[in-house]
């Protein structure tokens, strides 16, 4: 049983980051790196672009969590059991694309990328899952 | 306003079943006169029953990429994507005006029915359509960038890229987001409000996409 109240946070919270944002242009930047891609199979890839779009993703990945780390109050514990069960969920749907690649023999850089992708993917989406969920709640110290 | 108990979960970290919900703003803010029409909520986030189905999908789904043959691929790709583009045309523009209209009781019943479903229909069919979907690209010779129709199978990645970033950043967090806050003790109208809100315009914007996908999934079946 937790030792915290909860205080309900407004609807429009001026403190939070815009984690869902810049989520979706995370998001939007390892789709459009696999879109290129897989725009060029078979043919040789030249893997700079997708590997700068990667690079981005997960900046905007790791600037996200810190972001929200730096939040006074959060929710943590809504945000944690609902992101780690998410995270199961989407580890599997990314476990299956990653089969699909695999059967189909893609190996090397692009494999490298794209997997480096499902990775920001399977983190990514249960974070934005997590944070939609928990936002609504400010967690803070029960009074004494 | 009273502070709400953020245990509202049991010991096992799962939200409990059967709470109460006063269906109007003034009711749970207590600010209406006359007793709360309190609307008792027993509802799973997510089906556990649901979750075989699942499973037996995704174990489909891996006999067929691995096994390679034209028939599983096809029927997978083609009923798992017939089932993303109608639930998603359904949703946006059926189901998602209708939850608008509805009155807040109604649309708690609708949404406490729907909604868990839809966490655990939408993300299977649109996996298998897709994982299907590539493997029997690269079958069928779409995928190579030599072939006559990989035009239209750049495009279709472009409209399913799209529809991914809505659906995974708005879309599934906002289904998760207000089914959590009906099983809350008190739960906050205005919160829910917003979220179906969101989750009606972001499935509108996703079917709309599936208009596109209706195009050229069957230019690419024609040749």
């Amino acid at each position: 049983m937790s030792a915290t109240t909860t205080v309900h946070a407004p609807l429009d919270e001026p403190g939070l980051p815009p984690v869902t944002q810049i989520g979706m242009a995370s998001l939007a930047l390892i789709v459009a790196g696999g879109i290129y891609l897989s725009a060029h199979l078979p043919e040789h890839v030249p893997l700079t672009p997708a590997v700068i779009l990667l690079a981005l993703s997960a900046l905007l990945l790791a600037g996200n969590l810190a972001a929200l780390s730096r939040v006074h109050g959060f929710a943590w514990g809504r945000f944690f059991q609902v992101a780690r069960r998410a995270m199961l969920a989407y580890a599997i749907t990314a476990g299956l694309i990653e089969f699909a690649f695999l059967e189909d023999h893609l190996s090397g850089g692009p494999l490298v990328v794209l997997t480096l992708s499902l990775v920001i993917y399977a983190v990514h989406v249960p974070m934005l899952i997590g944070f939609t969920v928990a936002r609504y709640e400010l967690s803070a110290p029960a009074p004494s | 306003m009273p502070p709400t108990r953020s245990d509202d979960l049991d010991a096992d970290g799962e939200p409990m079943s059967g709470v109460t919900i006063a269906p109007t703003q003034a009711t749970v803010h207590g600010e209406g006169a006359g007793p709360p029409a309190r609307v008792p909520l027993d509802f799973e986030i997510v089906p556990r029953k649901g979750l075989i189905g699942v499973a037996v999908a995704f174990v489909a789904l891996i006999v067929a990429i691995a096994a390679n043959k034209l028939w599983p691929l096809m029927f997978l790709h083609v009923a798992g994507g017939a089932a993303w583009t109608v639930l998603d045309l359904f949703l946006g523009f059926v189901i998602g005006p209708i939850l608008g209209r509805l009155s807040s009781p109604a649309r708690i019943e609708l949404v406490t029915r729907l909604m868990p479903k839809m966490v655990i229909i939408l993300p299977t069919v649109v996996t298998i359509s897709l994982a299907a979907g590539w493997q029997l690209g690269t079958k069928l010779g779409y995928v190579l960038s030599g072939s006559p129709s990989h035009g239209w199978l750049v495009a279709s990645f472009i409209v399913v890229g799209v529809m991914a970033v809505v659906a995974l950043g708005l879309l599934e967090p906002a289904n998760i987001a207000v089914l959590i806050e009906l099983k809350k003790p008190q739960p906050r109208p205005e919160v829910i409000e917003s979220l179906i809100k969101r989750f009606s315009y972001s499935a509108g914007i996703t079917g709309a996409m599936q208009i596109a996908t209706l195009v050229i999934m069957t230019r690419l079946a024609s040749g």
